[in-house]
């Protein structure tokens, strides 16, 4: 891996590298180019994602520039599309398939849970599957129940699957680029609702495009962040906050309008988890809140409080708190109420803040 | 043995990847000569109790009733009386207006989301109309036509596409997805393809309790990948079940032509045939040989003679939804090029050339349509457009998840009201 700039190698050239300001979509189009020039093993594929550059655009220009057996349409089957691409992998591919919406996962699921993750354990490492699902997961865009879920504890949950989610364009590219390199399976979840900016929780104020903020200062060419580290994105001393995706800026924003002194960590990858980071800071806090947006019961928010109760409970001054989705499918006019945005991330604060 | 392979290769053929191309792109002319469309009424019409196999010869070629000179041929004209006819029309231009109008108000910021069906009509319309009112329709998304044919309130559609307070579906659904249990008319999903599976357990159903209801399906072209089609034929094949498949073959799957699905090797209609299937290829813009179809694969259900699979030849004349601009990936010609015309045209000229209607009856009928829609909407506006308050109480976002509310999602519950609450002080 000679000539690789790693972000935590070899800060000073990464901050030497000429940069642009782009949004989310443009950072993994970014990734993604900078991979298929790379990697002649990279391949591309899933629905419209070719000629036309995806309905969100993430691989806009793809197929032109690389050619259509590197980026490429495929028919209307996610079980089709994640099994060709454990076919691709045993050849020694290394496919980056796309699933439109994570809402549409489930007829791949089989090949991904009992196939792509567990390849590499049941042929003693003789066949590996170093796949890359991107797939755009989360509300906020009045998709309903079926363009707006957030199903990353199922795969948390898979041994041998790696879980990634990154919330502002420099990540986007430096994870995506990592996990398109993992010569494991890694399913990378984009949070839509923030692929064009930052979101505050406040659905009925206007959006300020992601060009404005500092984090979508994106380096040119390839730089990778490793998967399994955790971005402290405030230091503070009241309490730890662990979020990802579009909860991160969420909870940002609300601290900040609190006024609230607290230590916001984003955890970029939800398996593997980097928990050095987080019992640093919760030993450092004492107090722990835990906010998704995906539904409560068994989320991602469980392991963590799990995890934190396990290693710091001497250090704990108040019970861990979550913040989260209810435990409905996602409504359609009610997404708002549905959403766990500053009204209820505030009342968990200030529970905290009165332990 | 492994040196043995190494050598095997050396002259052997180098292989290449085909990857399916759509035959225009933006900026292209549009050319449908390579379509094979045959004669009005030159198609046979075996006996409904026939062999699946008897009707691979139909997979191939397209059944069409209404001919260029606006008359009705051969042996597939179900020979409707005109009173059926111009129900068909009304309804078809009634969906249309409909569609029109819903579009605007997508447009205008009353809904997220909408999907219009237009050319598409008669492959709801006229297939629902060769049904009878208690069988049971599995739609996709694009069948809005099947509520109208059974004359469903359009109020209560708009109430849906506008998630309000009067959304018999309490606002929980992205618009289009309706659900009728009264009409028939099966609860919509967002994923594709989940309701052919359905279809056939409800037609198992049935035929277990020895009823004479039967039920049908619809789906794209595009849908037909998904592996739940598969399962739906097999079951189909293997219980002989009471159902019928439309395969609605409207050429595009959001940017992706039919070839994506399979059509550059075979047509969809063959398909059921590997399983034993009997099946049916339809031109579907002429309503007439889409009732025919629709009601022989009824018929032949309805006597115990099993399932049928229909392909509907059509085309997608807009976008897939107001979140598509099909200017981006397909030619703009390719819509007047179209050779199988429009449904509403074709059986308007058919009813006009047999003396049954006027050009004046069918401008007088669209504007009473339009008015009748415009009524609708604005009684429907009363009950709130999305986003603007007027929706549902937050406690229905916690009812109907189990029949009984748990403890947690009681909490739950009083947690959202308890926000309101901070967020609308009274
Ligand atoms: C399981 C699943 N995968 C993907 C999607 C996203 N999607 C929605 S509509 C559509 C195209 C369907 O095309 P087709 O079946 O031809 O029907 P048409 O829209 O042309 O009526 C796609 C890919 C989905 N809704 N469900």
């Amino acid at each position: 891996m000679a000539g690789m700039i790693h972000e935590e190698d070899d800060p000073v050239t990464l901050a030497d590298a000429p940069t642009r300001r782009l949004n989310m979509i443009e950072a993994i189009n970014d990734a993604l180019d900078i991979m298929l020039t790379r990697d002649p093993d990279v391949v591309i594929m899933g629905q419209d994602v070719g000629y036309f550059g995806g309905v969100f655009r993430a691989t806009a220009g793809l197929q032109e520039k690389h050619g259509k057996t590197r980026v490429f349409d495929t028919p209307i089957s996610e079980c089709g599309i994640i099994g060709a691409a454990v076919g691709m992998g045993a050849y020694g591919l290394r496919p980056v398939p796309e699933i439109q919406f994570a809402d549409y996962i489930y007829p791949g699921l089989d090949q991904l849970v009992s196939e792509a993750a567990r390849l590499r354990y049941r042929s003693a490492a003789e066949f590996t599957s170093p796949m890359t699902v991107r797939t755009p997961f989360g509300g906020g865009i009045f998709g309903g129940q079926t363009h707006s879920q957030s199903p990353e504890a199922l795969f948390a949950h898979v041994s041998g699957l790696k879980t990634v989610v990154p919330s502002t364009p420099y990540d986007a590219k430096g994870l995506l680029i990592a996990a398109i390199e993992d010569n494991d399976p890694v399913i990378f979840f984009e949070p839509k609702r923030i692929y064009n900016g930052p979101f505050d929780g406040y659905y009925d104020r206007p959006n300020t495009p992601w060009k404005s903020y500092d984090a979508s200062e994106v380096p040119e060419g390839y730089y990778s962040i490793p998967l399994g580290k955790a971005r402290i994105v405030r230091e503070g001393e009241a309490m730890t906050v662990l979020a990802y995706g579009t909860m991160v800026h969420v909870v940002e924003s609300v601290c900040r309008e609190k006024g609230v002194n607290a230590e916001v960590i984003d955890l970029r990858t939800l398996v593997p988890l980097d928990i050095e980071a987080i019992e640093k800071s919760v030993r450092k806090t004492g107090k722990c809140l835990i906010v998704h947006e995906a539904t409560r019961t068994a989320g991602f928010g469980a392991e963590l409080s799990a995890l934190v109760q396990e290693r710091c409970f001497y250090h704990l001054e108040a019970p861990v708190q979550r913040v989260t989705g209810f435990d409905t499918p996602y409504p359609h006019s009610l997404e708002w109420a549905f959403f766990p945005g500053p009204i209820r991330i505030g009342e968990a604060i200030d529970t905290l803040m009165s332990e | 043995m492994v040196k043995q392979a190494e050598q095997a290769g050396i002259n052997r053929p180098r292989l290449s990847l085909h990857v399916p191309e759509p035959r225009g792109r933006p900026g292209d002319t549009a050319n449908f000569s390579y379509l094979d469309i045959p004669e009005a009424g030159d198609q046979p019409r075996p006996d409904e109790s026939c062999e699946p196999k008897e009707t691979f010869p139909l997979c191939d070629t397209i059944i069409r009733v209404l001919g260029d000179d606006n008359q009705a041929h051969g042996a597939w004209d179900p020979q409707l009386s005109p009173d059926k006819m111009r129900a068909i029309l009304r309804d078809m231009a009634l969906v249309r207006a409909f569609d029109d109008r819903m579009y605007r108000g997508q447009r205008q910021g009353k809904t997220s989301f909408y999907m219009k069906c237009i050319g598409e009509e008669a492959t709801s319309v006229a297939a629902t109309h060769a049904l009878d009112f208690d069988d049971m329709t599995f739609p996709s998304y694009r069948q809005q036509g099947i509520l109208i044919a059974r004359d469903y309130p359009l109020v209560d559609m708009v109430n849906q596409i506008y998630s309000n307070r009067a959304d018999k579906l309490k606002g929980r659904q992205l618009p289009i997805l309706y659900s009728s249990r009264e009409y028939g008319f099966f609860t919509v999903s967002g994923n594709l393809t989940t309701q052919l599976p359905q279809a056939v357990g409800w037609a198992m159903a049935s035929a277990i309790r020895n009823d004479s209801r039967i039920s049908a399906s619809w789906t794209g072209e595009g849908s037909t990948a998904e592996g739940d089609f598969h399962s739906a034929l097999t079951f189909a094949a293997v219980y002989n079940a009471p159902t019928i498949f439309n395969i609605v073959n409207n050429q595009w799957a959001i940017s992706s032509f039919s070839g994506f699905a399979g059509s550059e090797r075979a047509t969809f209609a063959a398909r059921a045939i590997g399983y034993g299937v009997a099946g049916l290829r339809v031109d579907g813009n002429d309503p007439l040989a889409v009732y025919a179809a629709e009601r022989w694969a009824a018929d032949r259900a309805r006597s115990n003679h099993g399932p049928t699979l229909i392909e509907h030849f059509t085309y997608r004349a807009e976008g897939h939804s107001t979140s598509d601009d099909p200017s981006a990936y397909r030619s703009a010609r390719e819509r007047e090029e179209w050779p199988l015309g429009d449904p509403v045209t074709r059986l308007k000229d058919h009813l006009i050339a047999i003396g049954e209607w006027s050009e004046e009856q069918q401008e007088a009928m669209d504007k009473e349509l339009a008015e009748q829609v415009r009524t609708a909407t604005k009684q429907a506006e009363k009950n709130g457009i999305l986003g603007h308050g007027l929706h549902h109480p937050f406690h229905t976002m916690f009812e109907d998840v189990f029949e009984e509310l748990p403890w947690h999602l009681r909490e739950q519950s009083e947690a959202a009201l308890r926000e309101r609450k901070l967020k609308w002080p009274e």
